[in-house]
């Protein structure tokens, strides 16, 4: 159980949840605002304070608290995430012969939102309204999308698994079936550099987010019974 | 930030009270929430301002107003710059700390991997 604190360490401190609203949401702890306390901005304090625990790391995703800083810098972190860090991703796209089932802006739009693996800093930003159709090794990564269906003569007579049926029909994104025998994709894909500001595609993240980290106190000693409800062990 | 003004100024400085150095709306161009509110924190914290907010004009603009008004006639430019660097310094702490616990942890995952 939590010794409970002063009312002023609460307002100041703490974020409360309360059934119809909550409470202490903004930071109050600003110079002049609490006799007695000094809130000025002190730079040592805050090295000192502040620390870094990662909870967990892998291949995908990343989970870390941020201790002794404030929440108008951790939201500030998370809207760069979403939308200033640089990625490539194809934003030209120069279709020679598309003979499939879907639309050349739609087939275009999905090829925009696929994730290239290229890292941003090794390119620069290409700069608009120049009228090459070229661009440089230097900004543009050149791809290139030659798919064409055909039939399997290797498949038995009665099988429907279109696996089995038919050779090239899966795109490689892994999970559009696209074509069927006498279809053809023919495809010049130009990559650029930018940020998630300007088009969802070059977000880096498939999202960021933050959250303060939540206390729980117990108001009175759980006995007997009840004790086996909680279904969490409380660090 | 990755801001592409070439002929637009980043920073204009629009006066409310001709005589009075203190009290200034600075209009910051291609910024919004993400510099506008960590800004705000950073100089709320200095003893010498009084108030200190910001606004986004409309939101299809993406232009903030950033007002400043400061006590004992020091001029509104300083707490800004003050507010600026330090902004700065605490980024830089804290992607200093974030790379050494990064190195850190992958090590740890390393060491316990073999």
């Amino acid at each position: 159980m939590a010794a409970p604190m002063s009312i002023v360490e609460e307002i100041r401190t703490r974020v409360i949840l309360q059934e119809f609203g909550v409470k202490n949401v903004h930071t109050t702890d600003y110079p002049g605002n609490y006799p007695g306390y000094d809130d000025a901005w002190n730079m040592a304090d805050f090295k000192k304070n502040f620390r870094i625990d990662i909870v967990d790391m892998d291949e995908n995703t990343m989970e870390f608290d941020m201790v002794g800083i404030d929440a108008s810098i951790a939201n500030a972190f998370r809207r760069i995430l979403l939308a200033e860090v640089p990625t490539m991703a194809v934003e030209k796209v120069f279709i020679y012969n598309n003979t499939s089932i879907v639309q050349d802006e739609i087939l275009a739009h999905r090829l925009g939102l696929v994730p290239i693996k290229a890292d941003p800093r090794l390119f620069e930003y290409r700069n608009e309204g120049e009228d090459d159709e070229e661009g440089s090794e230097i900004d543009t990564i050149k791809l290139q999308l030659k798919v064409k269906c055909s039939r399997n003569p290797r498949a038995t007579k009665d099988s429907a698994d279109p696996r089995e049926l038919y050779l090239n029909h899966m795109v490689y994104s892994k999970d559009m079936k696209w074509l069927r025998p006498g279809q053809e994709l023919d495809i010049v894909m130009h990559c650029v550099k930018g940020i998630g500001q300007d088009h969802a595609k070059f977000s880096p993240v498939a999202t960021a987010s933050y959250r303060l980290l939540p206390e729980i106190s117990l108001l009175e000693t759980v006995e007997g019974e009840k004790n086996t409800q909680l279904p969490w062990t409380l660090d | 930030m990755a801001g592409d003004c070439e002929k637009k100024p980043v920073l204009e400085m629009m006066q409310a009270d001709g005589g009075d150095e203190g009290c200034v709306t600075y209009v910051l161009h291609n910024e919004d929430h993400t510099l506008g509110n960590s800004l705000r924190y950073l100089v709320m914290k200095d003893v010498d301002v009084e108030f200190c907010g910001y606004s986004i004009t409309h939101p299809s603009e993406s232009k903030i107003n950033f007002r400043i008004q400061t006590r004992g006639g020091i001029p509104a430019t300083e707490p800004l710059r003050t507010g600026l660097t330090q902004l700065n310094h605490v980024c830089q702490h804290v992607l200093n700390t974030f790379q050494a616990r990064v190195d850190e942890f992958k090590g740890n995952q390393d060491q316990s991997m073999e």
